[in-house]
Parts: C-alpha cells; sequence; structure tokens
C-alpha cells in the first residue's frame, strides 16, 4: 500500500477516465466516472451486481464505446487509438474465457500465434511452468477444475507481456482455495510492473489485493482511496463484515486441511 | 485491410478445424439426414416418381447435396453462438488481431467441414448406383457452385450465430433451408405440381442450382440455368455477407 493517493505528475498513469457515460437504451450504466490508475499497481473497482463495472472494462479494452467522457490506457485514447490500445492490454472476462477444447497448451499457443509472437511453443512452455500447469499441459480444458481454467486464463492474459491487465471478477464461481491461487497470481503480476485493474463484488478480495478501490455504485465512483482511507469512510456494520469473510474461510480451510495457504493471506 | 488478417485467418481456422478433428460426430450428423433422404427417396418412394430420368438416384442426388450444405450450414453459427457466450469471441475482440479474421475462419471451417459432408454423401449414392459421365471440368464445375452455395449460405447462419439468444435459436434458421429443396426440381420435376406451387418452384434458387448440376452430371449442355445459378449464389453471397458484416459491427461496438 505505498501507492500515494496524489496522481503522478512526472509519468502518465497507465489507465485515466474522465467524465464517462454509457447507456443502454433506457438504462443509464455510467454516469460520469473519473479514475486514474498508477502504473505497477493493482486497483479494485468493487460494486454490486449491475453497478457498471463489466460495463466499464469493456469500454476500457475497446469492446464497447463511450457515449461520452474520455479513457486513456497506457496513453492511448480508446475510441480513436483502440488498435493501440489493444497492443497494450488483455482482457480476462467474467467467465473463463478459454478453448475447453483445446489443450491448455493449445490455448497458449493460439494466444501467442495471435500476438504475432516468435516461438509460441517456448512461451506456452514457460507459462504452464510458472502456473504450475505442465502436468495438465497436453489435457483439454473441459478436464480441468475452475481454479485451473482461471489460471489457464490469467495465464493467457499475460503473453507477450503487456502493460495493462483488466480481471472482470476473476475469482467469482471459485471455491477459496483456487481463489488463493489466483490472488497470488495477482501478486506476481504487479510485482512484476504490470497493472492490474480488477473488479470484484468481494470486499475482501479488494482487500487483500489492491493498493488503491474504488467504489462503484449506480454508475458513480462512490469513493476512491487505499484501503485505510476507505476504513475510515465505511460504517462500521460494513467493516464487520470485512473483518469476519476470512475468519469463515480460515475455519473452511483448516477443515478441508489446505492450512498451508494461510500464511499467503 | 489488416496486415495480420491472412495470418489471424489462418491461426483461428487452424483452432475450428481441430474442433472439428475433436468432434467429427458433427460431420456425422451433418450427413446422416441427407444419406437417410436419399436412401428413402432412391428406395421407398424413388419406385413411383416419374422423373424422365432412367436413374433415379442420378436424378435425386444433387438436391440431396444441397441439403446436406443447408443442414452443415447451421454449425457455423452454433459454434459462433458458443464462442460469444464462452467469452472467448470478446479475447480475441480485445486483441491486436484483424477482427474480421475471427468471422472468416468460422466461414473457411464451414466449407472445409461441408465439402467433407458432401464427399461422404457422394460416396453413398455412388455405392447405391449413382453414375455420371462428368469429366474433370464437368466436376470442377458442380464442385465450384456447391462452394458457392456453401459460402452464401454461411453467410447467412453468421448472422443468427451473433444475434442468437440460444443455442436452439442459432440453429432453427437453417430449417426452412433444409426444407426449400422439397419445393423445388430435387424430387419431382416441376411439371406435376398445380400452378401456384410450381410457380414458387420454378423461381426460387434451388432449383436452378439443382438443375445445373444435374445438366453437369449428365454431361448436357448447361443451359440458362448455370446463370441463374450462379446469379442466385452470388446474390445471395453478398447481401448476406453485407448484413453479416453490418450485424457483426453492431455487435462489437
Amino acid at each position: 500500500m505505498s501507492i500515494p493517493p496524489t496522481e503522478h505528475q512526472v509519468e502518465q498513469p497507465a489507465i485515466r477516465v474522465r467524465g464517462l457515460e454509457k447507456s443502454f437504451k433506457q438504462v443509464t450504466v455510467l454516469r460520469g466516472v473519473d479514475v486514474d490508475v498508477a502504473r505497477g499497481s493493482i486497483f479494485a473497482l468493487l460494486g454490486s451486481n449491475g453497478a457498471g463495472k463489466t460495463t466499464m472494462v469493456k469500454i476500457l479494452s475497446t469492446l464497447l464505446k463511450a457515449d461520452a467522457g474520455t479513457a486513456r490506457v497506457n496513453g492511448f485514447d480508446v475510441a480513436t487509438q483502440a488498435a493501440d490500445v489493444r497492443e497494450s492490454i488483455s482482457l480476462t472476462g467474467q467467465f473463463a474465457a478459454v478453448d475447453q477444447i483445446l489443450s491448455g497448451r493449445e490455448n497458449l499457443v493460439l494466444v501467442a500465434r495471435l500476438r504475432h509472437l516468435k516461438d509460441p511453443g517456448a512461451i506456452a512452455d514457460d507459462l504452464l511452468r510458472r502456473f504450475s500447469l505442465t502436468e495438465a499441459g497436453n489435457r483439454r480444458v473441459a478436464t480441468y477444475s475452475g481454479g485451473m481454467r482461471r489460471r489457464l486464463d490469467i495465464a493467457m492474459s499475460l503473453i507477450g507481456n503487456p502493460p495493462v491487465i483488466f480481471l472482470d471478477e476473476p475469482t467469482t464461481g471459485l471455491d477459496p482455495e483456487a481463489r488463493i491461487e489466483v490472488w497470488q497470481a495477482v501478486r506476481d503480476l504487479a510485482r512484476g510492473g504490470t497493472t492490474v485493474l480488477l473488479t470484484t463484488q468481494y470486499l475482501d478480495e479488494a482487500e487483500q489485493l489492491a493498493d488503491r478501490i474504488a467504489i462503484l455504485h449506480e454508475g458513480r465512483i462512490l469513493v476512491n482511496g487505499t484501503l485505510d482511507e476507505l476504513k475510515r469512510l465505511l460504517p462500521p456494520a460494513e467493516v464487520e463484515y470485512v473483518e469476519k469473510q476470512p475468519t469463515l474461510e480460515d475455519v473452511f480451510l483448516t477443515l478441508v486441511g489446505a492450512g498451508t495457504d494461510r500464511e499467503q493471506r | 485491410m489488416n496486415k495480420h488478417f491472412l495470418g489471424d485467418t489462418a491461426v483461428l481456422l487452424g483452432r475450428s478445424l481441430r474442433h472439428i478433428a475433436r468432434s467429427p460426430d458433427t460431420i456425422i450428423t451433418t450427413a446422416i439426414m441427407p444419406i437417410a433422404f436419399l436412401l428413402l427417396f432412391v428406395y421407398v418412394f424413388g419406385g413411383a416418381i416419374e422423373t424422365g430420368s432412367d436413374s433415379y438416384v442420378n436424378y435425386l442426388l444433387p438436391g440431396i447435396l444441397l441439403i446436406t450444405i443447408a443442414s452443415g450450414i447451421s454449425y457455423t453459427a452454433y459454434r459462433l453462438f458458443l464462442d460469444l457466450q464462452g467469452g472467448i469471441f470478446e479475447r480475441f475482440q480485445s486483441m491486436p488481431i484483424a477482427r474480421s479474421a475471427v468471422l472468416w475462419a468460422h466461414v473457411l471451417t464451414s466449407l472445409v467441414a461441408n465439402l467433407i459432408s458432401l464427399v461422404v454423401v457422394i460416396g453413398v449414392a455412388l455405392l447405391i448406383g449413382f453414375r455420371t459421365g462428368a469429366g474433370v471440368l464437368g466436376w470442377l464445375a458442380v464442385a465450384g457452385i456447391l462452394v458457392l452455395f456453401t459460402l452464401a449460405l454461411t453467410w447467412i447462419a453468421v448472422i443468427p450465430g451473433l444475434t442468437a439468444k440460444s443455442v436452439d435459436g442459432a440453429s432453427a434458421f437453417s430449417y426452412p433451408l433444409v426444407f426449400l429443396p422439397f419445393i423445388s426440381s430435387a424430387f419431382v420435376p416441376t411439371g406435376s405440381m398445380p400452378g401456384p406451387v410450381r410457380a414458387f418452384a420454378e423461381h426460387q434458387p434451388v432449383t436452378s442450382i439443382v438443375n445445373a448440376i444435374r445438366d453437369l452430371y449428365t454431361e448436357q449442355r448447361v443451359g440458362t440455368d448455370i446463370w441463374i445459378a450462379l446469379a442466385w449464389c452470388i446474390g445471395i453471397l453478398v447481401a448476406a455477407y453485407v448484413f453479416a458484416g453490418v450485424t457483426y459491427r453492431r455487435r462489437i461496438s
């Protein structure tokens, strides 16, 4: 949590969003969002279902066009320099976007080829090793567990070392052990200098991972700050909820015998 | 055109062809219905149908080939729909690739899969007595018409693939296409049909395409039918391609 809350003046932020608006027919999803994400940080966009998190990620990853406002990713405008933005990012969507019929290795090779990289096979083998998937590498993804699929999904996002990675609800639907695996992968990413914007509806996930957290509610950013800053803002009842979640998880993990994972938390 | 268009299309085509190689049942199921029609009409109904041709299987095969394509292309809608549902479509769209490569890969996959199904159906037809004196040029002309017809129908299939809300919806559109050959010269000569039905049958695309293929197989001089057939195929192809492109751009923006 060492990232200062003030904006970097020297270096452009990895993501800069100003006055972003988006509506779908009658429904207004984003009503003027302003956000800066510093390079190399983990930024969590926290919000309940329907808050507009996915819409925002889709605009930032050039899958949707905003109605108003500007968004720059890695210095490129998402509307006018979409191709440059796509060179700079990787998107891991809400549902593991992996090819079930191909093997894990084939998935990685596919993405490496589409990113026009040399020696896709070596890149795939290296990532399989880093994500402890070497043994499963030649098996069809359909046989993978949820956690393995997510790890593969994130591994696919790392190909080509894009400076900015979007993770849309990376742990939704995962069991606690798989969540911890994913969290570790995200931490490793940020340590390597990658900027990570992740959306989540889990308070503890933001707490565990993020350097800064913004709460998106009904299309607006309610607050944006470090965990400590936010803790002072949140009403006590919600703080209690944050505290309680890990305890339950500890019980679960102890009961199912994954005690060693607690150290990573 | 994006400089990576050909390379990206080739990579994505390789992916889809792997899908087919790993579930060859899609080829089998595509071929089973037309083969069933072929056997049913040759061995059950065919004896009662007066076509003026000495061999009913020779008369029937062109229409059966079109039915094979009409049932095969629904897999394009199905595969495209699954890509959209699974999120891998969005992954591709957020990557620095030629965006149209995603669609072209599916269309070319459809072409390969349908050609394999057609070979299977023609193989069965040969076993039950289909014979043609057509030479290399004749076969090439038939192949050309079938390729154009497949491309035209596949681009139609892209539209429900991009817009469907459910798997059933994605493939239901092909039923009328499979049915169309029944109201054409594919099974019986149109002359036996009552006025309005005959008028429809004689002016819909299947009849001219079937007649053109039949003429090529029987080594008769191809008349105006082949030009009408080509006009239909190219017209449908262009219209479907444009409309699919509009649907695609709406989908990805």
